[in-house]
């Protein structure tokens, strides 16, 4: 039932997003004044569980716990295809403002790795919330003390002796597990794809992998119960959060991989976008919504939790971040031949 | 001892006022979502996780586990009354849950699915509250390998223990397979046999498969039949949950197996689907009623049940101590942890005490509560069958529709689910077996993840299955119940039992018919001897026309059983005619028995 109203609500408000256009035109006092007239459609082109669905309905729970937004938001998942379902339809949510979707690395690596017909230039960029990271973890029964000990080790070790373990194929942890590769030539890791990130951190505490790359908050809690071993953080700069997490460390206690003698580096982004078409007071909703959610204590415990590198960006910024870090993944990609045909 | 005083702790935080009302709302709407096809329990508890936001965690993860609960206790009701499972682990549940409510034993099926559920869960629960440190360490023993053997285990308990042709059940459950592998290849992550359609880059969902395939098809099914529910006669007897009581008592045995299969599964972390259909496998092996699996048999409603709720709530145990999210909505559950600031993992039995064993008594209550709540609407329940089939037939498709597009909100969704509901009309007329079929779409592109994990990680030797005692033991099991319609007639020779093929065994390799019951039993001389060739011609000729004979008996049989309305007389006269026959191959079988 809920289902049917929404879809004669979709026709209603389509209608109605073209008199926002419209009205776009207007001066900016009233263009200022756009907010939404109907429930919000939240898309996340992951299943769930993961992080960016967590940071999803995260987000969610904190507009509804501080009544940031008079109509709530719902969140959807639409992983099909590694995501290509969920941006898809964002694709085709032209002009539709009501419809928001939360990326991932998948944003860039899901069309060029399966040959969807898409790009993140067909949608507008509202957002970045956040950059996610990337620790290079192992067993923490293995002898390996840090990231140039067990890069020697595989170096050292048969070809495809040593498993990753990451989630998803041609994704992030593939990509960074290729560029590692480049410091272990020519002996090679053997990728063990996973379909999430939990899943991942217990097959490494169970030994069925040898190390991962794990975002923090996939593998904090393995972290705390002293199972797994943090070797290094693949940023140029370190964690700013002090609090101690283990026993004897806090996240600012992971040495960069590049000061251990690791020179990788890979983030990821956690923004926000919506369709084409949308107007700048719209998006300026948005943008404004996101800056109070994250003016939030719950938000600032969220980030300590998952060690997120705190970098926020709108307008032109993100834009050019964002072509910045498209261009990047195709470079990582074309290296390591992960492009689908055409690309 | 400790755990005693944390769960008195753990009660004491539970059975606040506050706590109590919140839990028989969580029951009511998690009913009201299970019996919504579509809407399960992970999309009811994702959508309803924003109310409970303003909440202390306690009493938000009480009210979300109640609704999870409900819909676990909702999903059957509408697996029995209208044979479509709103879950992957109620599709068992329809095998015999469904011919009930036909012969019009509806409020007996449901109170055995109610109590089977509770029994299941406590099971679990007391599990858990007991074991918990200790379990949780055994999952990590998981690799890829392992998790392939358990698929590879449900697989063949199907191929090996299923009713009607085994060739049939792995044609059914090929395309199954093919059906699994269409959208993203996880492995290479490219996208494989979508011809370039973006409907097909997410592959088939189970939900819209399961609703197509069981709840249209049985609305065909129905309407090719007269347009009458053959549950219409259905008596609400107010007792009927008491007698049904009593008889399950008779039924611990069935109980205590599904029981332990259920928390295995739950734990090890194969899944309660598995579990489920593995339960049920087993216990029409061991059944001495085996062979009326599949036309309404208690136990056959009891063993899935038990086993799929005690792996469900036995699967919260690896959310919690690992952080590794058992089900869809164990997935959901974890992402409100989060919310309320509480990390889900090794630490929170140490941190979170409070949290923890609220949790856990919360779990024997609400699930006392549902049990309550959902017993008193049997009768109500049951009524629904008395609506004509006229007007219920519209409501069903509707609410099928409604929950295929409320999937995705996607209209593509409807038109396939119409489509599976064809594909299940033509295997219900051909004979072949829709469960396979499921049980494929649901598990095969987990299967084939783990298969070829493994093999990455072995570098292709398939010795990795038979790596250590664990895997080992399983595939070994899993080889012998696939092999077993081969395995099984041999056996049963090397006994001495002569040509004879066991009854029980769901082994009718030959059967001509679907309905494997009695054309097991009637079809003996069906199966070909080797020395066949050397016999006189008269011998063989008999031979052949007692088969034909049996079998035509059998299809009369079927019949008859079809046949509506039979009079006092006409049925003590078939019983009188039955009760000889049984008599005469009973001495029959005696004289073949070795002294």
């Amino acid at each position: 039932m809920e289902a049917a109203m929404q879809r004669t609500r979709t026709a209603f408000a389509i209608g109605l997003a073209y008199g926002v256009t419209i009205l776009g035109g207007l001066p900016a006092a009233m263009a200022q004044a756009w907010e939404p007239t109907r429930p919000v459609n939240f898309v996340i082109p992951a299943g769930t569980g993961g992080g960016a669905d967590q940071m999803a309905r995260f987000l969610q729970g904190i507009v509804t716990k501080h009544s940031l937004m008079k109509q709530p938001l719902v969140v959807v998942n639409k992983g099909g295809g590694a995501g290509a379902e969920g941006f898809l339809e964002m694709k085709n949510a032209k002009a539709d403002p009501h419809k928001i979707v939360i990326t991932l690395s998948n944003l860039f690596t899901t069309p060029l790795g399966t040959g969807v017909p898409f790009s993140w230039k067909e949608l507008t960029p509202v957002a970045m919330l956040a950059l996610d990271q990337f620790v290079l973890w192992v067993n923490a029964e293995t002898p390996y003390k840090t990231a140039k000990e067990y890069i020697d080790a595989v170096k050292a070790g048969d070809d495809r002796k040593f498993k990753m373990g990451g989630t998803g194929s041609k994704q992030e942890d593939q990509i960074i597990t290729v560029a590692l590769e480049k410091l272990t030539a020519p002996k090679k890791f053997t990728y063990i794809p996973y379909a999430g990130g939990g899943a991942v951190a217990t097959q490494l505490v169970g030994k069925h992998v040898d190390s991962t790359v794990n975002n923090p908050i996939e593998a904090v809690s393995q972290w705390k119960a002293g199972a797994l071993r943090a070797l290094c953080l693949f940023d140029a700069k370190r964690s700013i959060y002090t609090t101690k997490v283990t026993a004897t460390q806090a996240w600012s206690d992971i040495p960069t991989c590049k000061e251990s003698g690791v020179e990788t580096e890979y983030q990821m982004l956690r923004g926000i976008f919506m369709g084409p078409g949308a107007t700048p007071a719209q998006v300026a909703f948005y943008v404004d919504l996101f800056k109070k959610v994250m003016a939030t204590d719950d938000w600032k415990k969220f980030m300590e939790d998952g060690a997120f590198n705190q970098t926020f960006m709108a307008g032109d910024d993100f834009t050019k971040w964002v072509a910045a870090n498209d261009k990047l993944h195709y470079d990582l990609m074309k290296e390591a031949g992960f492009l689908a045909a055409g690309k | 001892m400790e755990e005693i005083q944390s769960l008195i702790g753990g009660f004491q935080v539970a059975l606040s006022w506050y706590n109590l009302v919140l839990m028989v709302i969580g029951i009511l709407l998690g009913v009201i979502i299970g019996v919504l096809p579509g809407l399960g329990g992970a999309n009811g508890v994702a959508i309803l996780l924003p109310l409970t936001c303003s909440m202390p965690p306690t009493s938000a993860i009480i009210m979300l586990s109640c609704i999870y609960w409900g819909a676990l206790f909702g999903g059957a009701i509408t697996s029995i009354l209208f044979n479509i499972p709103g879950e992957p682990w109620s599709v068992a549940t329809t095998f015999d849950g469904h011919p009930m409510a036909q012969q019009g034993r509806a409020d007996e099926a449901l109170t055995a699915a109610f109590t089977s559920s509770f029994v299941g869960a406590l099971f679990a629960v007391i599990l858990i509250t007991f074991l918990a440190p200790l379990i949780a360490k055994f999952a990590l023993q998981f690799g890829p390998a392992e998790f392939f053997s358990v698929f590879f285990l449900t697989f063949a308990s199907f191929i090996g223990m299923g009713k009607g042709s085994p060739f049939k059940v792995i044609a059914a459950m090929c395309l199954g397979f093919a059906l699994g592998a269409v959208g993203l290849d996880k492995m290479t992550g490219s996208l494989r046999l979508t011809f370039g359609h973006e409907e097909l880059l997410g592959g088939f969902d189970f939900l819209i498969a399961v609703i197509g395939l069981f709840g249209i098809a049985e609305i065909l099914s129905s309407v090719e039949g007269g347009l009458k529910f053959q549950g219409a006669a259905a008596t609400i007897r107010l007792d009927a949950v008491l007698q049904t009581w009593k008889r399950l008592f008779g039924l611990w045995a069935t109980s205590l197996k599904s029981c332990i299969i259920g928390c295995w599964m739950g734990i090890t972390p194969g899944g309660a689907t598995p579990a489920s259909f593995m339960s049920y496998a087993l216990a029409k092996r061991f059944s001495k009623n085996g062979h009326n699996f599949g036309k309404g048999e208690l136990e056959g409603v009891v063993a899935p049940e038990t086993a799929a709720h005690a792996a469900g709530t036995s699967a919260l145990l690896p959310m919690l101590t690992l952080g590794i999210p058992g089900s869809p909505t164990a997935a959901v559950l974890l992402g409100g942890l989060m919310i309320w600031g509480l990390q889900p993992g090794p630490m929170l039995f140490v941190e979170q005490k409070d949290f923890v064993w609220g949790l856990i008594a919360s779990m024997y209550l609400g699930n006392l509560v549902g049990l309550v709540i959902v017993l008193t609407c049997v009768p109500l329940f049951a009524a629904i069958l008395r609506v004509p089939f006229s007007i219920i037939a519209p409501v069903i498709l509707v609410i099928c529709a409604v929950g295929a597009y409320t999937v995705k909100n996607n209209m593509f969704d409807v038109w396939m689910m119409l489509a599976f509901g064809l594909v299940g009309y033509t295997f219900n007329k051909l004979g072949y077996p829709i469960a396979p079929l499921v049980l494929a779409i649901v598990l095969g592109d987990k299967a084939e993840e783990s298969f070829r994990q493994a093999l990455l990680g072995s570098g292709g030797s398939l010795a990795v299955f038979w790596s250590n005692w664990l895997v080992g033991s399983i595939m070994t099991i899993g080889m012998l119940l696939l092999f077993w319609p081969l395995i099984g007639p041999v056996v049963a020779r090397l006994k001495g039992s002569g040509p004879r093929v066991d009854a029980g065994g769901g082994l009718a390799l030959a059967s001509p018919i679907p309905t494997p019951g009695v054309c097991a039993e009637l079809s003996p001389a069906v199966a070909p001897s080797p020395s066949e060739a050397a016999m006189p011609a008269r011998l063989r000729q008999l031979r052949g026309e007692n088969a034909e004979l049996k079998r035509r008996l059998a299809e009369a049989i079927i019949d008859a059983d079809q046949r509506v309305a039979m009079t006092v007389e006409e049925l003590e006269a078939e019983n009188r005619h039955l009760r000889d026959r049984l008599t005469f191959y009973a001495s029959q079988n005696d004289r073949s028995k070795p002294n």
